[in-house]
């Protein structure tokens, strides 16, 4: 029974993270198109012949417009040459080097995708994706530079305890909203800056995870061998299991959230928490649950992260992964599929940015196409204004209508 | 001031909601508008003001052509509305509200609070509205605060009044009193549309009558006209208006509550050492007026909030401290009185809405995961028993309409095996054929020796549904009385009075 004072746990956000969210696949897709076009305008416009050409654009503006296109299907062209295949490299590896590349980036992407798009599903916004993966991270580490422990077994325990540490620091933002009517946003934020402290202190501390002989600078140790993700594709290529355990992850988000009661109970209290307190729903604690489960998917990529390199970590392995976690659930609808994809996209972004620079672009446009991409999603009456897309019908007009065709000619 | 309505016709696509309708209300007019939830009345009156812009028709004022672009240009034109949910700041004065948007101002634009005043005090005194203009409206009673929504419109010279469902939320004394005011109103010219669906009312009150179903005017009716013609006219076949039930068979206790007390939000007590029995077979109506404690009683009972002082006993378990869950499955149906926000999930489908009580185990799951078929075969069999319209069952809730989703929850509630059902404003908002429906359905339980608990303030559904009844007001039980208690008495309970 909950107490008699209501704690106001449950905000107006949800209805606006509802609102994002119902747009489905084909926003997604013209948002992204939105942004490739956004990402074209900048590359035109780093173009030097384009700009050159500008200069006499009124006495023959082909000569403009044709060092468009060009900027254009260059900038793309490298784009697909850095994130998908490389049809200009000399060696069967090196032309699909690119795509292993692009799925290396997109294993983390998708994990803590995941993790940030179940909160959204329950109507909470996980910002905290980037404190959850340094957490989990740290206490991965601690498994596989200071713990030894069996060729096969070293491995399945950190990554475990990768996910529940990050399960658990997600756990603290749950608890926190549902005991106090903290707001998980600020919680989740005030975290992330408290993960990196701690995370930087065991780096910098020699008794705790600093790498053995290193210097002032925080830095750990090389995974031990048997705790390393192993390679996929052989020592030519560097993607290794992380990219599985994204897999794994969509699988698991999919059957949670679609086919289990657990995942039943987590969309109904996302979509109506009162419906749900009323309907025998223990919603403080479920908040909880979710915030945990996020942060176990945010988990798996904190064990890509810390277990999947050769050396030793640095205090910064989040990235940006953190963040990016939060477009590609808003990308991705978050729903199982949906994440999947929109990670690969991000993770081609990643992947094919620096072959941009080696043309001269600036590899910061992808970055620039990807935030467009989100804020289409993030703003549906601005993409209905671009395309033109008629209003949600208003519920009301659909209830009359529907009342008007049931009771026509009722012979009852 | 003489309003037309000439051929109105309003689409949404490929559905006509108003279909050419004629309505002409003369000066000084009631003119009552009778119609279902859905049958178009609300379109038409969000055309005359301007909020939707008609496809066909026009609107004539004293013969002039009036082409609304907003409810400004409406407003502008003497047209002014009350709507069915007040559109009032709690925390201003009453004259603070009235000239919200219109401020008279002094020098340096600074707010003329007294020429406010005096507007305020100069209609109220006009037509008998004793409101004074320096309350604050969230300390006004419901029908205090009507009024000041009345002022509003007089304030900005309103000549055509309409009434959105004035009489939802008032007592039947605060009804009367509206209506003397609407014919008080109607005396010195202002032209009244009264959006109404209860019957008495309309014959109390109205001048003429506009019937609208499906978003046509089926006809013209007169006040005299006897309650049956006017509903067959409204619903469009003959309808049983009167509950018929067998006489109670009443068991042993099935709910005992002593001495209830609950401390609400505010730290007052909402709910004031209540007690009450409710047998087997016996319906047990809790009347009076909206915000008298009914809804924190109906919340405590079934787990939604703690008690600070009583006991709740289901037969002889102990119910007072169970949780939410524990008190469903101990075979509590309950009905709450917003369906939209406590009783289903609108962006779920039916399908799912069925289930959300009993998500943990059989018949809707198998271990962790849901089971599909059996819920699929579940939903096609409550659907069709409990006559829910709808194109399937994986349409979302929020998609019907306001009687089939208290079908869905009202099927929900009564496929289990029942203890006790809790039936909170069961009919509101619902038209009159799922009325009798889920009056029928209350009826059977209470007829398969079930304890039920009608929580209402539609007078006459508690007479209609009650074996006794008990009056609630300022959380306290005045007096638990016969069904056949004459509404005066009851009316009179419900303002407080002892019996």
């Amino acid at each position: 029974m909950s107490d008699g004072t209501e704690t106001p746990v449950v905000g107006r956000g949800a209805a606006v993270i509802r609102e994002i969210m119902s747009g489905g696949a084909a926003r997604a897709l013209l948002s992204v198109v939105a942004g490739f076009v956004i990402g074209a305008i900048f590359m035109v416009f780093s173009s030097e012949e384009f700009l050159a050409a500008a200069q006499y654009l009124t006495s023959r503006p082909a000569d403009a417009l044709g060092a468009a296109w060009t900027a254009i299907a260059e900038g793309y062209s490298a784009l697909f040459r850095g994130s998908i295949y490389n049809y200009t490299a000399a060696s069967f590896e090196a032309s699909i080097r690119p795509m292993t590349e692009t799925l290396r980036f997109a294993g983390p992407l998708i994990a803590s995708g995941l993790g940030v798009a179940l909160a959204f599903r329950v109507g909470l916004f996980n910002i905290g994706a980037s404190g959850q993966l340094l957490f989990g991270a740290l206490w991965a580490t601690w498994i596989s530079t200071r713990v030894e422990l069996p060729w096969g077994v070293h491995l399945v325990v950190a990554v475990l305890v990768a996910i529940l540490g990050a399960a658990a620091y997600g756990a603290v933002v749950g608890f926190l909203k549902a005991r106090t009517g903290a707001h998980e946003v600020i919680v989740t934020i005030m975290l992330n800056y408290i993960a990196a402290g701690i995370l930087t202190f065991f780096f910098r501390t020699p008794e705790l995870l600093r790498e053995v002989d290193g210097g002032g600078t925080p830095k750990s140790d090389a995974p031990a061998e048997s705790a390393q993700l192993p390679l996929l594709l052989g020592p030519e290529f560097t993607l290794h299991a992380g990219f599985i355990l994204a897999i794994v992850g969509v699988v698991v988000y999919w059957w949670l959230m679609e086919r289990s009661t657990i995942g039943f109970r987590f969309r109904m209290v996302g979509h109506n928490a009162d419906a749900a307190r009323t309907a025998g729903i223990n919603v403080e604690r479920t908040f909880v649950l979710a915030m945990a489960v996020s942060g176990a998917f945010v988990g798996l990529a904190a064990a890509n992260q810390a277990l999947g390199v050769r050396a030793g970590l640095t205090p910064d392995i989040d990235g940006t992964i953190g963040f990016d976690a939060i477009t590609v659930a808003l990308l991705g609808s978050s729903t199982a599929p949906g994440v999947l994809l929109a990670g690969l996209l991000f993770g081609a972004f990643k992947a094919g940015a620096p072959q941009m620079q080696v043309i001269g672009l600036s590899p910061e446009i992808t970055g620039v196409v990807q935030g467009f991409i989100v804020l289409f999603i993030a703003a549906p009456p601005l993409v209905r204004a671009i395309f033109r897309l008629p209003p949600p019908q208003k519920t009301t007009v659909i209830a009359d209508w529907w009342q008007k065709l049931t009771t026509k000619g009722d012979p009852k | 001031m003489k309003l037309e309505l000439r051929r109105i016709t309003k689409r949404f696509g490929a559905l006509v909601a108003n279909d050419h309708i004629n309505l002409v209300v003369n000066s000084g007019e009631i003119h009552a508008l009778l119609g279902e939830n859905g049958a178009g009345k609300s379109t038409l009156m969000n055309v005359l003001y301007g909020l939707y812009t008609a496809d066909e028709g026009d609107i004539v004022l004293d013969g002039v052509v009036h082409r609304f672009k907003g409810p400004g240009d409406a407003m502008a034109a003497g047209i002014g509305m009350v709507h069915q949910h007040f559109m009032l700041i709690p925390v201003f004065t009453v004259a603070e509200n009235v000239v919200l948007g219109h401020e008279p101002t002094g020098i340096l634009d600074t707010l003329d609070l007294d020429t406010a005043r005096k507007l305020v005090r100069e209609i109220s005194d006009r037509f008998g509205f004793e409101i004074d203009p320096d309350a604050l409206v969230e300390d006004l009673p419901v029908g205090a605060q009507q009024r000041v929504e009345i002022i509003k419109a007089l304030a900005r010279d309103a000549k055509v009044l309409v009434l959105d469902e004035p009489t939802a939320v008032l007592t039947p004394q605060e009804t009367d009193e509206l209506m003397g005011i609407m014919k008080g109103l109607a005396k010195a010219g202002t032209s009244i549309v009264f959006i109404t669906h209860k019957l008495r009312e309309v014959q109390a009150v109205a001048d003429r009558i506009t019937v609208i179903r499906l978003g046509a005017v089926v006809g013209e009716a007169k006040p005299t006209d006897s309650a049956a013609t006017l509903a067959t006219m409204m619903v469009g076949r003959a309808v049983d208006l009167s509950v018929t039930k067998k006489a109670p068979k009443r068991g042993e206790a099935g709910l005992s509550v002593a001495g209830l007390t609950v401390i609400g939000d505010r730290n007052n007590k909402v709910v004031d050492d209540v007690s009450f029995e409710v047998h087997a077979g016996e319906v047990l109506a809790i009347a009076g007026v909206q915000g008298n404690g009914q809804t924190e009683l109906a919340e405590v009972l079934v787990g939604l909030r703690t008690p600070s002082a009583g006991s709740i006993h289901l037969g002889k378990m102990d119910i007072t401290h169970s949780s939410v869950r524990e008190v469903i499955d101990a075979g509590v149906g309950y009905i709450p009185e917003d369906r939209s926000k406590d009783g289903l999930v609108g962006d779920f489908t039916i399908a799912e809405n069925f289930m959300i009580n009993r998500s943990y185990g059989p018949p809707f799951a198998k271990g962790l995961t849901i089971d599909f078929a059996n819920r699929e075969r579940i939903a096609a069999e409550l659907i069709n028993a409990y006559d829910v319209r709808t194109p399937s069952q994986v349409t979302l809730a929020k998609k019907l309409s306001g009687g089939n989703q208290q079908k869905v929850v009202v099927a929900r509630e009564l496929s289990r095996e029942l203890n006790l059902l809790i039936a909170s404003q069961p009919t509101r908002g619902v038209d009159v054929g799922s009325i009798e429906f889920i009056h029928d359905r209350i009826i059977a339980t209470r007829e398969a020796g079930k304890p039920v608990v009608i929580i209402s303030t539609e007078l006459d559904e508690v007479t209609s549904l009650a074996d006794r009844i008990a009056v609630m007001y300022r959380g306290r039980i005045v007096g638990i009385v016969d069904a056949k208690t004459s509404r005066e008495t009851l009316g009179r309970m419900m303002a407080g009075a002892t019996v």
